[in-house]
Order: structure tokens, then C-alpha cells, then sequence
């Protein structure tokens, strides 16, 4: 099938999409867009975490059918230019980051969750990024990071 | 903030990492995503028995699927050579991951090992085809139960680095007569390393060229290996790794995905990529062994250690594996006057181990730490207190010299940020509403060891600085650290200086592993910083530019640049590089006890009815000699100390006793530490340098596990009155 789907603000198209296929597949292989992670493809570790309508989503559980005519904004689609989005620039500026495949699905839930929550306690950051695995950091400066970016926006 | 700190050392600093805005924003590309034109997509078939011969495998309906290209078995695919079995003669086989040849072989020796594997224009075709591949065995007897097999466990024969056994005085004897004793068995299951990033392999062949991005820890070794394996000159394959998602010992040596990609890529003529499932990577790639270990301490009433015995037993497997030094702290930690420690192992029909973060020392530490902690309650002294009485002036087991020890300095840091001293001695003496309160410690201890890495740096008149070294990175921040090592070295900022690193094509540096890797190439990048600086004043002499800037002297000079190098790679070079560097690691390891350590404090919350475990407050005090960048190296601590938690309360592979199979193949059914599981974490380090190290560095990937699961343990025991010594420890064991 063909599919229509508007990312990080421009209609894209790919065809040849196999019905079963995931938003996440089509992200990565069709589009050019290998941001979003794939480390689990069953909705365990939020690797893949993009917007589909504005509303966090783990894109390997979506079919790409589901994402026809809707809009869909990736971890590539946060920052301005050479310029950081401020939850990217302060994972960089508070260490949050090692490895980095955690990382473009955890700036996607932690921007979500800024937006939603301008200045969320402790818990309610341990809770929205629940979902996030990380195997590296220790999530305690994924922690900061988010604080940081709280207060500096 | 800013990167250039005038008239200061950059080392030290909590520089930003090099690669912090690639990784933030999604640019950083991984082994599997790599564009090729043509590229195809490779799936795995698992054997379904654990020993067994293949007698057919019918594969007609998988190459019926849409867009499948081929099917390669035993029966089709191409001859490899088999790998050899690891000898330090020859680094090529230091990363075989197991002896099988795979798909050259009709042999199966694990429920899990690939069988077959499927080329396809997509990963749904071949994931599709794959599982329609039907193959029929004759299968052999198997011996798949680790308990089962324990009585018929073997001694280890050891080697320089890791004897099987050590003695001093006559530990048994000394225990029969101790007035004090503990004697107790604990047991660790399997774990695995399950770094975020699954392991993926882009392989692509031009002509007898090859090029693989890999998911490895090993760049140098593993290009070895495939020249080996391949029957190609090593100069004709390029490993590239300049991004990997953890590894943590998992990516160490080359797995079946990496030689079945590269395989495939050579059937087909075509770039294959072969991106292992979450299911692949818990039934295809080696993993922590599991462990039974007896622990038992005599001791006067005053506490001193009169008796230290610790055994084990660990798994590995009929076609590979390694014993791990499970006993090792038991070696070094105490001032026992007696000590035995002796290590077995069983040979399954299974997946061979592999390292796992602090292999050998994160298990072995859990039970001796454990079992120091109920010494401690057995005696009425708190159990700081019992271990300070116990701390030795030289390595126990040996009498050498520690090259530099400062745990009691640890610990006197630690116990007062995390006020120890309002600890109530008793157990199960504290309640908060539901919660049993209580609170743990345990020592960490990791040895230290430096290997050598060739570098070459160059320092151009433009002012710009260029350090190539084929190290890796896997989100250690080594690239970073190097930077402001070869800044500080050469007197320039840390914008001026760029490092290549990731790719064979470079210099051949160590794998990643053992906590070894940042001192390693340190003491390179210093002794090629040095030459250039030396040769830099003889220019600056005879152009009478003395006391001038490098870009004014080589200007002066009309010299665009200088190089110096480190090592060779090649003939007669290389060979004796490696000579050096094995009796390097040979003769430091006969004159030092070296080690990074430290000393956990946890406090624990557990439900009085349910027996759920939450970690309230963590700290951890550490001696890891010099820190380069607290930054990358507290998060690389930090991150040891939740993969502990993760060991103590949640992680085990559920193995099916009678088929050998993981009943839990993926991120839902092995439970890795999430956000809300882990506490806020205060770590201090003490930051003195080992004067036997570069820069004194004693290394951070490892030593923050080792511990933990003990301090949770004991914090447990402390909240509750319950000694669990079977990890991992989840309330079925608490409200029993
Ligand atoms: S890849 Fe989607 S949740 Fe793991
Ligand atoms: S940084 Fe590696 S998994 Fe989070």
C-alpha cells in the first residue's frame, strides 16, 4: 500500500508498505529516519518513542496504517536547525547520556512530558519516563536533566 | 559550560561528551543503520533441540515468501573456517564467541543456536520465512541442569591472570576451631547483559573486501577473527563501531549474527544487515554465568578473621565459554590468616557464558559480602566496624604490595554522607507505617589492569590536534576523556583536539573490557604527546621559538605538521608489541595487588506484607584513583549501581531444566531496573592517583556492580530478620 503521513512537519509518502508493518519500520527504512530506536520492537523499553498526533506513542506498536493521513514528529524533528531543543541541550549538559540508544526515546517522553507538565515533581518524572529503559546511566542524571529542563524553559 | 578552562587542567573536569548532540538529536548512526544500495535484511532460525544432529531441513514454503533471496543451512551455505580455540598467542581468537562453525555444521549444541538463516529484500519477509523454515533432528542426549550437574563440577586449572584456587595456611582446620563462625551457600542465577541496543551487523563485500559495522566491543580482535574465519588477508576487512548501545561484556566477542551476516553478505553478493531480536539476543549471545558459591569465616570473638573459605561452582559450555573469578575478592579484601578459595565448573550442553560486567567479581562479592555482614551479626560488632578490623596492609593471599588502597578512606567518606551512625544495630528494628526499614553496606573491589594500545597524534600548525587510535565507545565517553588527556598533554584547548576511533583502519587499540581500556590508550596518547612535545622544542630551538605556541613554532619552522606514533601494526612490529604487552599484564600482575574500590550504603524499604523491595538512598564512596571526567565516569558508576539493583532484585533468566530453553526471552519477562525502581544515588570519589597507573587511573565500567547486590541483601536482612542468599530476591522469598 501507499502510505501519506505528514513527519516533522512535511508530507512524506512511501510505497510498497506491507499492511503489518510498523510506524517504526517505516520511520527507519523507508524514510531515512533511524533516530527513533528499535531495541526491543515489542513495546518494552519506549526506544521508539515519537508523536503521532501530538501524543507520545511507542512507534513499533503502531501499524503504519494507523499512521495514514496523520502527523507524526520524530526525536530528528525536536531541535531547530544546529540549535537544541532545551530537553536535548540540557541530556547533553547534565551527562545524561552514554550510550545514546535510550536517548532519542527518552528527549521525545521527557519533551512530552514538559509540555504536558510544566514543572513536574520527582515522581511525576520517574512515572512518565517509566516506560524508558536505559541500561547505562542510571537514570539519575536522565533525572536532572529533565529537572533542568523544567526550569530553564 | 564552557569547554576551555583557562590556566587549569582539563583532566578532571566534567567536560560535556564529544557526542552528546549527535545522540540527542537522532544523528548518531548505529551498525544497523547504514544505507547500502541493495541492502537485504537477514533473519535467524533457532535449533529447537539442545543437542542434537540435523537430519533435514525443509525450507521450501520459507523460500515461497515474497521477497525472500535465500535460505542458507549447512547443506547450502559457504565453507568458513572453523574457529580455533582462544590462545593469547593469537589475538584472533580472543573474540570467538563459541567453537561452532555455524551453518558449516550439522551439529546442534543449544536450544537457541542458528540453524539457518534467511536473506530477504525485508526483515518482515525474512522474519516471516524464518519461522516457516522446518527442521527435523536426531537428538543426543543433553546435560542442561545447572544444579543438577553442581556435584559433578570440575576444579578450574586457572591461568597467571586467574588461578583456580589459592591458599594460605590451612583454612579448614583453622575454621573447625573458630569460636565464631558463619558457613553458608549462595547462589546467583544466569544473567544477561541486555544493552539497549540489540546486536546488529551491516556486512557488505566488494570483491574479497569486506566492511562490517558491528555492534562490538572489539574492533581490532574481531577483524582478526574474520580474516580468520574468511580466508582473507586482515588488511582486506574494515571493522567499524564508532557508535555502539552498550555492551557491557554482551558485545565482546563475535557472536553467531556477526560471522552469519558476514556469511550471508558473501552468499548473496549482495549488503546484508542482520539485526538481532530481543528473543535473538537472550538465545544467541553468551551470557552471565549462574553460580553456586560457599562462603565460610572463622573468627575470634574480637573479630578478627581467623578462616576465609570460598568456593564456586559456574557453567560453561561444551563448545566454548570461560571460567570467571568468582573468588577473587576473597583474595583480596580481608586479613584472614587463613585462606582457600577454589573454583569449578560444569560443562553443559548450552550457550557458552560470557562476561558480564565485573564477571566473576560482582557474583563472587554478593555471596563473601553477604556473608561477612551475617559474621558481623553473629558477633554483635557492626559490620563497618568488623571490616575495618579486618582491612589488610598487603594483598592477603600473597603478601604483594597494593599498588594503592584507601577503602578504610572510603568507607569513612561513605558511613558520613549517608549517616551510617544512625543505624540501630538490631534487625527489624525500624518501621515506617507498612515499611521495614533498613539499611546495608558492602565493599566493591574490581583489580586494575592496563594493556597497550598504538595511537598516533598528530599537532598541525594550524593549532588542531589529531589523536587515531581504533578504540571503542560504547557510552564510556572514552573519546572524550582522550581529548582532554592529549589537550592538557600538548598545552592546547579542548575544541582543538579531534579523535578517530571506532574503525580498524586505525591504530589497534584493546578491546573494551576489564575497565582497562581508558588507562590503555591514556598511556599511549601520553607517551605520543610527549614525543611531539619534545620533538616540538627541538624545533622551537632551532628556530629560536622558544616559549612560543605550537601553531607559532611549526609555522616558524614551515612545518604543517608533526606525528608521533605509538606501537605498530604490523610484522615484526605488532608481534612484538603484544610480547610486550602480555608480559606487561604478566609481571604487573606478580608485583601489584591493584584495584579500583569502594564502599556501598543502601537503605532499604520493604513491605511488611507483600514483601515488595523499593531502594530508598543509595551512596557509594569509591577509590578509583584519578577521575578523568566526573561526569562520564559517576554515570558509568552510577550505572554499575542500578545493573546491582537489577541483580539483587529482579534480573534471572527462567532456564527449562528438562529442554535448556529461556523461558524469558525478552524485555517484559527479564526485568532490567526501570526509572521508578531506582533511588537518587550520592556518589563521592576519593580522587587520589594509583602512582603505578597512567594519570593514576584505576577505571569505572565495573567496579560500581561489584557489592551492590550484598548491600541490598544485607539492608534486606537489616529491615526484616530475613537472610536470603539466592538471588535474585523477590517478596515470594521475603514472605515465606
Ligand atoms: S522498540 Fe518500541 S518499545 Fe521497544
Ligand atoms: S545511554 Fe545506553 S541505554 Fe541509556
Amino acid at each position: 500500500m501507499r502510505l501519506n503521513v505528514t513527519v516533522n512537519g512535511e508530507p512524506k509518502q512511501a510505497d510498497d508498505v506491507w499492511e503489518g508493518e510498523s510506524l517504526l519500520y517505516v520511520l527507519r527504512e523507508r524514510l531515512g529516519l533511524p533516530g527513533s530506536k528499535n531495541a526491543c520492537e515489542q513495546g518494552e523499553c519506549g526506544s521508539c518513542t515519537v508523536y503521532l498526533d501530538g501524543v507520545p506513542v511507542c512507534s513499533c506498536l503502531v501499524a503504519a496504517g494507523q499512521a495514514e493521513g496523520h502527523d507524526v514528529r520524530t526525536v530528528e524533528g525536536l531541535a531547530d536547525g544546529d540549535t537544541l531543543d532545551p530537553v536535548q541541550q540540557s541530556f547533553v549538559d547534565a551527562g545524561a547520556v552514554q550510550c545514546g540508544f535510550c536517548t532519542p526515546g527518552l528527549v521525545v517522553a521527557a519533551h512530552d512530558l514538559l509540555h504536558r507538565v510544566p514543572d513536574p515533581s520527582d515522581e511525576e518524572i520517574r512515572e512518565a519516563l517509566a516506560g524508558n529503559l536505559c541500561r547505562c546511566t542510571g537514570y539519575e542524571k536522565i533525572l536532572d536533566a529533565v529537572r533542568n529542563a523544567a526550569a530553564t524553559s | 559550560m564552557t569547554r576551555t578552562v583557562d590556566g587549569e587542567h582539563l583532566v578532571g573536569q566534567p567536560i560535556d561528551r564529544i557526542d552528546g548532540p549527535a545522540k540527542t538529536t537522532g544523528g548518531a548512526r548505529f551498525s544497523a543503520e547504514h544505507a547500502y544500495p541493495g541492502l537485504t535484511h537477514a533473519a535467524l532460525v533457532p535449533a529447537t533441540v539442545s543437542r542434537g544432529r540435523i537430519t533435514a531441513i525443509d525450507t521450501a514454503a520459507a523460500a515461497a515468501v515474497p521477497g525472500v533471496i535465500t535460505v542458507l543451512t549447512h547443506g547450502n551455505a559457504p565453507k568458513l573456517n572453523p574457529p580455533k580455540r582462544p590462545t593469547p598467542a593469537n589475538l584472533s581468537t580472543l573474540v570467538s564467541g563459541t567453537q561452532v562453525n555455524y551453518l558449516n555444521t550439522d551439529e546442534v549444541h543449544w536450544d537457541g543456536q542458528p540453524v539457518a538463516v534467511v536473506v530477504a529484500e525485508t526483515s518482515h519477509a525474512a522474519r516471516e520465512a524464518a519461522a516457516l523454515v522446518h527442521v527435523s533432528y536426531e537428538r543426543l542426549p543433553a546435560v542442561v541442569d545447572f544444579a543438577a550437574e553442581e556435584p559433578n563440577a570440575v576444579a578450574q586449572k586457572g591461568n597467571p591472570v586467574m588461578p583456580g584456587s589459592a591458599k594460605k595456611g590451612d583454612a579448614d582446620a583453622a575454621l573447625a576451631v573458630a569460636p565464631v563462625t558463619v558457613d553458608a551457600r549462595y547462589t546467583t542465577p544466569q544473567h544477561h547483559h541486555n544493552a539497549l541496543e540489540p546486536h546488529a551487523t551491516t556486512a557488505v563485500w566488494q570483491g574479497d573486501e569486506l566492511t562490517v559495522h558491528d555492534s562490538t566491543q572489539s574492533i581490532t580482535w574481531l577483524r582478526k577473527h574474520l580474516a580468520l574465519r574468511f580466508g582473507v588477508p586482515e588488511a582486506k576487512v574494515r571493522v567499524l563501531a564508532p557508535f555502539v548501545g552498550g555492551g557491557f561484556g554482551g558485545k565482546g566477542f563475535a557472536w553467531p549474527g556477526t560471522i552469519i551476516a558476514v556469511l550471508a553478505a558473501r552468499a548473496t553478493g549482495r549488503p546484508v544487515r542482520l539485526l538481532l531480536t530481543r528473543e535473538d539476543v537472550h538465545r544467541a549471545v553468551g551470557a552471565r554465568t549462574p553460580s553456586a558459591q560457599r562462603v565460610a569465616l572463622g573468627a575470634d570473638t574480637g573479630g578478627r578473621l581467623t578462616a576465609l573459605v570460598h568456593t564456586s561452582v559456574t557453567r560453561t559450555s561444551r563448545v566454548g565459554g570461560q571460567p570467571e573469578q568468582v573468588t577473587a575478592p576473597a583474595q583480596h579484601l580481608y586479613d584472614a590468616t587463613n585462606i582457600r578459595t577454589a573454583q569449578s565448573q560444569t560443562t553443559l550442553d548450552w550457550m557458552p557464558n560470557t562476561s558480564m560486567r565485573a564477571p566473576g567479581d560482582a557474583i563472587g562479592s554478593f555471596a563473601l559480602e553477604s556473608a561477612i555482614d551475617e559474621l558481623a551479626g553473629e558477633l554483635g560488632i557492626d559490620p563497618v566496624e568488623l571490616r575495618m578490623r579486618n582491612e589488610p596492609e598487603r594483598n592477603p593471599i600473597d603478601g604483594k604490595r597494593f599498588s594503592h588502597r584507601m577503602l578504610r578512606e572510603a568507607y569513612a567518606l561513605g558511613a558520613r554522607r549517608f549517616g551510617w551512625e544512625n543505624r540501630s544495630p538490631e534487625p527489624r528494628s525500624t518501621r515506617d507505617g507498612r515499611w521495614l526499614v533498613g539499611m546495608g553496606v558492602a565493599t566493591a573491589y574490581h583489580p586494575a589492569m592496563q594493556f597497550t594500545a598504538n595511537v598516533t597524534v598528530r599537532l598541525a600548525a594550524d593549532g588542531t590536534v589529531t589523536v587515531r587510535c581504533g578504540f571503542q565507545e560504547m557510552g564510556m565517553g572514552n573519546a572524550t576523556v582522550q581529548a582532554q588527556i592529549a589537550a592538557d598533554a600538548l598545552g592546547v584547548p579542548f575544541e582543538a583536539v579531534r579523535v578517530e576511533y571506532g574503525d580498524s583502519a586505525l591504530p589497534a587499540s584493546v578491546m573494551a573490557g576489564g575497565s582497562m581500556q581508558t588507562s590503555t590508550v591514556a598511556g599511549s596518547v601520553l607517551a605520543a604527546c610527549g614525543k611531539l612535545t619534545r620533538r616540538l622544542s627541538t624545533l622551537a630551538r632551532r628556530t629560536g621559538m622558544q616559549g612560543r605556541t605550537p601553531t607559532e613554532i611549526l609555522t616558524a619552522a614551515r612545518v604543517p605538521f608533526i606525528d608521533a606514533a605509538v606501537g605498530s601494526d604490523t610484522r615484526l612490529g605488532a608481534l612484538a608489541g603484544q610480547a610486550r604487552m602480555l608480559a606487561k599484564v604478566v609481571r604487573d600482575q606478580r608485583t601489584w595487588a591493584k584495584a579500583a574500590c569502594g564502599a556501598h550504603f543502601c537503605e532499604v524499604r520493604v513491605d511488611a506484607d507483600t514483601g515488595e523491595v523499593r531502594v530508598s538512598r543509595w551512596t557509594a564512596a569509591f577509590d578509583v584513583g584519578r577521575v578523568i571526567n566526573r561526569k562520564t565516569a559517576f554515570s558509568q558508576l552510577r550505572g554499575g549501581i542500578v545493573m546491582g539493583i537489577g541483580m539483587a532484585l529482579f534480573e534471572e533468566a527462567l532456564v527449562d531444566r528438562r529442554t535448556g530453553r529461556i523461558m524469558n526471552p525478552s524485555l517484559s519477562g527479564y526485568h532490567v531496573p526501570v526509572h521508578a525502581d531506582v533511588p537518587p544515588i550520592d556518589i563521592a570519589c576519593l580522587d587520589e592517583p594509583d602512582p603505578t597507573m597512567p594519570l593514576g587511573i584505576l577505571g569505572v565500567g565495573e567496579v560500581g556492580i561489584t557489592g551492590v547486590a550484598a548491600a541490598i541483601a544485607n539492608a534486606i536482612h537489616h529491615a526484616t530478620g530475613s537472610r536470603i542468599r539466592d538471588l535474585p530476591i523477590t517478596p515470594d522469598k521475603l514472605v515465606t
